[in-house]
Order: C-alpha cells, then sequence, then structure tokens
C-alpha cells in the first residue's frame, strides 16, 4: 500500500524525475498547490475508498502521515 | 429527513439571458501569468463566462428573461400569482428585489412576491416552496426568477475564485397540470461548513468599514482580498461533494422509486469540470445525458441548473422527459429533485 501510494501521488503531482520518499514532507514539494490538493483527494477516495476531511488533511506533513491516514479510515 | 413529493406541478416554460461581455478564461492574465491561468484553466474547465458591467444587477438580467419568457409564451400578466426571486446578489439590502421586479414586470399588486437567498442550491429550494404554495390550488400562475451577478462578489486577485465565476439570469413558469405527474425533492443542509464558502463582512454581523473594504493578501500563495469579497475553500468543497452527492443521488432514487435508467438527463450544477467530471465518473453517470454549460458560462451559481437546461436542453424537452436535478455549495446546502417535464417550451437565449 505505501509503494502503491507513492506510485499515485507521483503521478498526481507529475513527477518523473525523482522518487517521492514516506519521510518526504510533501508541502515542500515545489509541485504541491491547492490544485494538486484536489487531485490528492480524487486520488485516495478512488484508489482507496477514504475521504480524508480538510481539517484533518491540515495537521499532515509527511507522505507517511497520509498513508497512516488512509489506513485509520479504512479499518 | 426533507424528502418531499408533489403532484401535477412542473415548469411549463423556461427563458435565460446572460450578459454580451464574453470573459475569455485564458487571457484573464492581469494579475496572473499565462503559466499559472493555464494551470487553472485546464483544471476546471472554464474556457469563457458572461461578466455583467457595473449598471447590470442579477434583477435585470431576470427581467430580460422574463420579458422574453411572458412574449413567447403569449403569458396574461393578470394570471401571475406569485413571484420569487432567487439570488445571492439582490439589488438592494432591502427591499426585497422580488418586489421591484413586480412593479417592472407590471403584475399585479395582488400578486404574492418575495425573495429567496440561498446560493447554489437554491433553485432546486425555490422550486420546491414555489411547488408548496401551488399545491393548494390557490396559484394561477407562478414566476421563478433566479438571477446572479457572481462577478461582482469575487476578487480578481484570487486564483481560487478569479476564473470560476459568471453571471446569467432566468425565469422559470411554473403551472398545474396531470401531465407533470410526480415529482420528488431532497433537502440538506450543514452549518457546520459554513466557513467554506463566505463572505464575511457587509451583513450585520460584521458591518462594512474602512477596513473591510482594504485588500490584504490571504494566504501563503499571494492571493490578494478584502473581507467585502468572496472566499471559497476548493479542496474542502470537492471533499463535501464527493462525500454527500452520492448520498443524496442514491437516497431521491429510493425514495422516488425511480430507475436511474429512466432518466432522460441528468442536470447537476454547474460547478466546474474538475468537480462535475470526477462525480460523473464517480455515479457512473453517461455523459451523453449530462448536459453542461462550464466551458461557456463557468459557475453562476443558483443559476446554473436552469441555465444548462436553457442553454443545452432546447428542442430536447418536447416530448414527456424525466430530469434529474442536483445542487450544493455555500451554506453548505444541498438539493436534488426528480422531476419531469412534457413539451417544455424553451426560448431563445438572449443577451443583455
Amino acid at each position: 500500500m505505501e509503494a502503491k501510494f507513492l506510485t499515485m501521488f507521483k503521478e498526481v503531482l507529475e513527477i518523473t524525475d525523482r522518487e517521492l520518499l514516506l519521510e518526504d514532507n510533501f508541502r515542500d514539494y515545489e509541485e504541491w498547490n491547492s490544485l494538486v490538493f484536489l487531485s490528492l483527494i480524487a486520488m485516495i477516495d478512488e484508489e482507496f475508498d477514504v475521504i480524508i476531511e480538510g481539517r484533518d488533511f491540515k495537521q499532515l506533513k509527511t507522505n507517511a502521515e497520509i498513508i497512516e491516514t488512509i489506513k485509520k479510515l479504512q479499518s | 429527513m426533507a424528502l418531499i413529493t408533489f403532484n401535477n406541478i412542473g415548469i411549463s416554460a423556461l427563458s435565460g439571458a446572460v450578459p454580451s461581455n464574453v470573459i475569455k478564461n485564458y487571457e484573464y492574465t492581469e494579475f496572473f501569468t499565462s503559466e499559472e491561468v493555464k494551470d487553472v484553466v485546464d483544471k476546471i474547465g472554464i474556457v469563457e463566462r458572461r461578466f455583467a458591467n457595473a449598471d447590470t444587477c442579477a434583477s435585470d438580467l431576470c427581467f430580460a428573461a422574463a420579458e422574453k419568457l411572458i412574449a413567447d409564451n403569449i403569458i396574461d400578466r393578470s394570471e401571475i400569482d406569485l413571484l420569487v426571486f432567487i439570488s445571492q446578489t439582490p439589488d438592494y439590502r432591502m427591499p426585497a428585489t422580488s418586489i421591484i421586479l413586480q412593479e417592472r414586470l407590471k403584475l399585479a399588486s395582488t400578486t404574492m412576491a418575495f425573495d429567496i437567498n440561498l446560493g447554489c442550491s437554491a433553485f432546486i429550494y425555490g422550486l420546491s416552496v414555489v411547488y408548496g404554495l401551488m399545491q393548494t390550488g390557490c396559484i394561477r400562475k407562478a414566476l421563478i426568477l433566479d438571477g446572479e451577478t457572481r462577478s461582482k462578489v469575487y476578487s480578481k486577485k484570487d486564483r481560487r475564485t478569479a476564473f470560476i465565476f459568471g453571471d446569467a439570469g432566468v425565469a422559470a413558469l411554473i403551472e398545474c397540470n396531470e401531465k407533470f405527474g410526480k415529482s420528488c425533492f431532497s433537502f440538506n443542509s450543514d452549518g457546520s461548513r459554513e466557513d467554506l464558502i463566505k463572505i464575511n463582512a457587509g451583513g450585520y454581523r460584521n458591518p462594512s468599514s474602512a477596513e473591510t473594504v482594504v485588500e490584504k493578501v490571504v494566504d501563503e500563495f499571494g492571493n490578494i482580498r478584502s473581507d467585502e469579497q468572496g472566499y471559497m475553500n476548493g479542496g474542502d468543497v470537492f471533499n463535501f461533494v464527493i462525500r454527500e452527492i452520492p448520498k443524496d443521488y442514491n437516497l431521491i432514487f429510493n425514495y422516488a422509486g425511480v430507475e436511474k435508467d429512466a432518466v432522460d438527463y441528468f442536470v447537476f450544477h454547474q460547478a466546474n469540470s474538475f468537480i462535475n467530471g470526477y462525480l460523473a465518473k464517480k455515479l457512473k453517470l453517461d455523459i451523453d445525458k449530462l448536459p453542461s454549460t462550464l466551458e461557456k458560462y463557468g459557475n453562476t451559481s443558483s443559476v446554473s441548473v436552469p441555465l444548462t437546461i436553457v442553454s443545452e436542453l432546447k428542442n430536447k424537452l418536447d416530448s414527456q422527459k424525466t430530469l434529474f436535478l442536483s445542487a450544493f455549495g455555500v451554506g453548505m446546502t444541498w438539493a436534488s429533485a426528480i422531476i419531469n417535464v412534457s413539451d417544455c417550451h424553451i426560448s431563445e437565449m438572449i443577451e443583455v
């Protein structure tokens, strides 16, 4: 699931020249913006069948934290 | 639960008016670079919008649409017993704009007239209010005038909203007739999300002052607006839509006992292509049954559902058709309806 998320998120960000790491702070990505946020929500809904509330998402900093939140919502 | 059924009431005619001033989004680069604009416009799929000029209000667009409706359908003005004006961009804070329109349209002073202020879902709410009054059998003809000039609400320097909204007005004639059969509605509200789309100042909680009209940088992206201008938290709105709208969609079909295949057209609030496209995919809707005016008129708030019918379904509603309507937005509020139309006369769109 970790690998799947990172691959999908990389596509959402349209990054081709490097790999994403679990510990990355996604808000520091140059490609991160409010438009990418929309695509990320859609991707998470489509691929993992959960919706992360905006107020919860605001607390998240790293890719690992997003994955942890998805797992929590799935269980 | 606000699930409501009406019988033998429906929309017998519709007309629409848009400003003649076309805004081309890809060229809307006064405050942002072409590249920034392209990123946003590609995503929201809104290529053109219409902006009313400084002297034109939502009521003026509705007035033009109403005169067209009355002329095209040879409506006897003395038979109009009810006039409802739907808008969040009224002429004044008081009096209600519907009253001004009663006089401009030369309707009798025995006409019942009032405004509904609600936002994007308001046309469906307004339909139910009018249907409810008509169910009494005491009202011969009703006019719903629904108009917005959202171009005057949002900052041109806030990229979250600068490219989305446009202006338009519609007029709908509502009548009782057995040909309409059953119509079903579902209504919802969630005030815990009242801060997702909002104009903070200018009401009585935060009255207008020298301070409220000052433009400020409001976020880390450098977007600029004043407290008198609207803002929208697009990400949270999207979250809300994909969570709530599919639920309401399933709820109303179950309630109405109508098969989804029996619907001829699914008319959604025109939010933006990203939201509407994702919703269509999630609900597995047939694109041929999904009329859209996003590309040419953008998001016109409460007007978008009837405007899309006027623009895209003209000459397609001659025989008996079943429409699914769904709208959502500021509040948050959301509503859906399954209605029948039969020989619905749709006027040619007019430019003001």
